[in-house]
């Protein structure tokens, strides 16, 4: 293996380390479940992504063929992150906080945690 | 006839695309187990998709992508600068309303995902007529600039490709 292919290898697992590392000590550091949700849901994917771009350029390296997994491990890490963030997020609403302390949505129907969606309810005559 | 053998070639494309990714080899065997999938997989699945996004102008496709990807990168240094070196009663966060002009679903899905893995936000919850998205931002000094921010370069983007 070349001294380049090792030395980008490198580069990209300190960087992802450090990202890691970053997005665990917000979950310690950030007060409260809605702030600590913006550690995981970034900072680590620049963690993974660091990791899956090592891979990538070690087999390359070693083995001369373009590994594909890692990038498929992206899309579904894409795929699924916000995914996951969004239940959170929805069940602490839910469970831990009121309607008054949201900002209202004038314009349009409430906020779907705590209302049904316009005409649901209404057609059928239960409510 | 092809309307009904593909009835969403899109997602039949996608399936033979991550078949031969999943494999990791390209050979004809694969292609033609992964050309079935993307056969089998759409049929089975068409009651589920009522209505199938219109996609349009694939460069503006691509260039969301490279944009979002972009994004996330920016956002992750951010992030980890709010994290490492802003003491914590220094942090504050907002609680944001975006007005959508969106009405496709798939749409408001990109933009709720682009959102959370973008600078800062998370998107919380949709308004219950789709009206609006609410975004948890986890520090910020203007919450209406980041509102802005949010319309001109990710939704106004995806008014293009979802026409």
């Amino acid at each position: 293996m070349s001294f380049l292919a090792e030395l980008l290898i490198a580069l990209a697992l300190v960087v992802s380390g450090i990202f890691g590392f970053v997005g665990s000590y917000g979950l310690i550091k950030l007060k409260g479940s809605l702030q600590r949700l913006h550690a995981p849901t970034k900072a680590t994917t620049l963690g993974v992504g660091g990791v899956l771009i090592a891979s990538m350029i070690f087999f390359a390296a070693k083995t001369g063929t373009l590994s594909v997994h890692e990038l498929l491990i992206t899309l579904f890490l894409f795929l699924t992150a916000p995914i996951t963030a969004n239940f959170i997020a929805k069940t602490y609403m839910a469970r831990n906080m009121r309607r008054s302390e949201l900002p209202e949505n004038e314009a349009g129907s409430g906020w779907s945690v705590y209302d049904d969606p316009p005409g649901r309810g209404d057609e059928t005559g239960v409510r | 006839m092809l309307n009904r053998l593909i009835p969403h070639p899109l997602l039949s494309l996608t399936l033979l695309l991550v078949w031969i990714g999943l494999v990791n080899k390209f050979t004809l065997g694969n292609l033609i187990l992964g050309a079935a999938f993307g056969l089998v997989i759409p049929m089975l699945t068409a009651p589920y998709w009522p209505n199938r996004p219109r996609l349009a102008r694939p460069f503006k496709i691509a260039e969301y992508i490279a944009i979002v990807l972009w994004d996330i990168v920016v956002a992750n240094v951010q992030v980890a600068m709010i994290i490492l070196f802003r003491k914590e009663p220094e942090i504050r966060s907002h609680w944001i309303k975006v007005p959508l002009k969106l009405t496709s679903a798939e749409a408001i899905t990109v933009l709720a995902g682009t959102i959370t893995m973008t600078p800062g936000t998370v998107s919380a919850t949709l308004a219950a007529d789709a009206s609006a998205i609410l975004v948890h931002c986890l520090h910020t000094d203007d919450p209406d600039a980041v509102r802005d921010e949010i319309k001109s370069r990710y939704e106004s983007r995806l008014l293009e490709i979802f026409p």
